[in-house]
């Protein structure tokens, strides 16, 4: 069953609270500033409580059940993290406090700083972006300054493989440089011929994501790296997938001159929902002048050689991101993921991560066709169709809604037909891992025999199959309907 | 599968079909294009005026599963849009070859000569299925 809307509750005149009389004077507010249509939901406090209760109930995340969504690393949030964030020096700081009085929240910031720029190599880590999206972009916008500081400002391109994220080629546009697609090559690296030809001297960068979106390391990542270089452009490396990595390969080490982490996937802070996310960058040496900022430093030491801690902004910085500290909250959960695992735990992550992939595809191997079939990393792609069926990848996923699983990611990478992108990630146990395996077996046995079965699903939601065109050629944003608006009548315009 | 490919078009490798008229144009998307998007939800289009040198984005079809851009076969000036494909964008699933996108004046017609007739763009098709 559905929910009604919060608006559709309740009764003309009920409320949740009762006001006390005021014991000041009213104010006389001028009668074109006091409005009587504000129209808020009139419902008592517990026709609130169990409202949200029941959308709770229909609401579904990683503490449900498996959600095997590819490229999202939805692993699951220990709640130790939770405990941490929400001691009261944390969560009753205010953020315009004085660093005199945050001393303890700036050494929380410099740490993850510190511990990031460690596991991937990088000479500095700015916590700045909010989240994945915006660390793209503050690399970037890095990139281009760096460019242009040094008078060269003919590089306008940036190359990105054709299995890249949607958000790397719109990070470029929206840095106003211009995007040039490389091919993949017969075993889902970047095409290499493609990449020599597209090198020269208007290449500002590339963005390349390692392991990429099929889940597979880039083999040539060396050769890559030493293409962009050697035609002056930087590499920006998009670090969604970096759970494959920790401890294990240094994106830094290979020659990245900037990364985004997603602290919300790989290390463990909310994802989905509002998160919010956290989107840490980091940089080479060369690119540190011109990290987002302000970020935090060490500034002096005490009396007892302890370290005092102040904000540090970068000399060319490319200016601040987000208000503050970025989403502090965030930091300290990953700190608090960070050091649980410590260095070794960190490598175990990735290894069990990597190990986890590689099971279940090799479970779903003979019944589905693995794009790219190679050892895979922390993901792998398999095409959603079925010999002798007419069932598609849609199919598929809403099906697995009916055994209580969340479907994989859904057409993507864009390279692959009918792509059903899995990533389990660490924190799966066999058993779940074998559970979702049988069910996925099948489904494709479900998909010959009885296909109306998958066209319909789900059949177990608390709503049927979701017109999905409709949704999308008609969008009502609005609860419920406006009234018409006023028409405007355009004056006249004169002839020109 | 077997696709629609009109004989009397011509075709580009990103899957745009091209009618020619004398010295003007219409562009739209093929069978096998709007078959792999699946259902087109929206189509955006270029201002007339606008001019594109060849195989560059006019504009961008939307459909449930992906976005891909609109990439003009030959150069040209854009002199008329189907403004109908902003309320029924299905029309685009529904016949692609009828769904006409822009009508273009063309640059220099000897740029058609590097496109697809219909039997190559059938094999071109077909090959990327296998």
């Amino acid at each position: 069953m559905t929910e009604p809307l919060i608006y559709e509750l309740g009764s003309p005149g009920r409320r949740g609270i009762a006001m006390p009389d005021p014991d000041v004077p009213l104010a006389d507010l001028p009668a074109d500033l006091v409005r009587d249509d504000l129209d808020l939901p009139q419902v008592s406090e517990l026709d609130v409580v169990r409202h949200y209760t029941h959308l709770s109930h229909l609401n579904f995340g990683i503490d449900n059940n498996f959600y095997p969504l590819g490229s999202c690393t939805m692993k699951y949030n220990p709640k130790l993290n939770e405990d941490i964030a929400r001691l009261p020096g944390f969560a009753g700081l205010h953020p315009a406090q004085p660093a005199a009085m945050t001393q303890g929240a700036l050494e929380v910031v410099h740490t993850v700083q510190e511990w990031l720029a460690e596991l991937a190599g990088f000479e500095a880590v700015s916590l700045q972006p909010a989240a994945g999206a915006q660390g793209e972009f503050a690399g970037i916008l890095m990139i281009r300054k760096y460019h242009h500081d040094r008078g060269d400002t003919k590089r306008t391109k940036v190359l990105i493989p054709d299995s890249a994220h949607g958000t790397n080629p719109a990070t470029v546009v929206m840095a106003g440089l211009d995007v040039v697609e490389l091919p993949s090559d017969e075993r889902g690296n970047v095409d290499l011929d493609a990449l020599r030809e597209a090198c020269d001297d208007t290449v500002a960068g590339l963005m390349i994501t390692n392991p990429n979106t099929l889940g597979l390391f880039e083999e040539h990542i060396v050769e890559v790296v030493e293409l962009i270089h050697g035609c002056g452009g930087l590499v920006y490396g998009d670090g969604a997938n970096f759970n494959a990595l920790l401890g294990i390969v240094r994106p830094g080490d290979l020659g990245f001159d900037v990364m985004h982490y997603n602290l919300h996937k790989t290390f463990s802070t909310p994802h989905g929902g509002g998160g919010p996310g956290a989107g840490a960058v980091g940089v080479s040496e060369r690119l540190v002048p011109y990290l987002p900022g302000p970020m935090a430093a060490i500034v002096d030491e005490d009396d007892d050689g302890r370290p005092i801690y102040g904000l540090h902004t970068p000399e060319k910085t490319i200016g601040r991101m987000k208000a503050f500290q970025g989403n502090f909250g965030m930091h300290v959960r990953a700190l608090a993921y960070m050091l649980v695992y410590g260095r070794e735990g960190l490598r175990q992550v990735s290894e069990m991560a990597v190990l986890n992939a590689n099971y279940l595809m090799a479970r779903l191997r003979d019944t589905y066709h693995v794009a790219f079939d190679r050892i895979c990393m922390h993901e792998f792609v398999i095409e959603g169709k079925v010999e002798g069926s007419d069932v598609r990848a849609l199919d598929i996923s809403k099906r697995l809604i009916d055994f209580g699983f969340h479907p994989p990611t859904n057409y993507f990478p864009l390279i692959v037909h009918e792509a059903l992108m899995i990533e389990p990630t660490e924190t799966e146990s066999r058993e779940t891992l074998d559970a979702f395996a049988d069910v996925m077996i099948q489904i494709a046995h479900e998909a010959v025999e009885q296909p109306e079965l998958l066209h319909n699903a789900p059949h177990t939601a608390p709503v049927a199959r979701l017109d999905e065109v409709r949704a999308a050629r008609n969008l009502m944003l609005c609860c419920r309907p406006i009234p018409a608006p006023e028409v405007y009548v355009q004056p006249q315009a004169s002839a020109t | 599968m077997a696709y629609n490919v009109p004989d009397d078009l011509r075709y580009a490798e990103s899957d745009e079909w091209i009618k020619v008229e004398g010295d003007e144009a219409t562009v739209g998307i093929t069978d096998y294009a709007q078959d792999h998007l699946s259902d087109v939800v929206y189509v955006e289009l270029p201002d007339v005026g606008a001019t594109f040198a060849k195989g560059e984005s006019f504009g961008v079809v939307e459909s449930v599963k992906a976005a891909a851009d609109l990439n003009i076969p030959v150069g040209g000036e854009v002199i008329a849009i189907n403004e109908a494909l902003e309320d029924e964008p299905e029309k685009v699933n529904e016949a692609p070859y009828e769904a006409w996108m822009i009508r273009i004046k063309l640059n220099d017609a000897s740029e058609l000569d590097a496109l697809m007739d219909a039997e190559a763009y059938t094999t071109y098709s077909n090959d990327r299925d296998d």
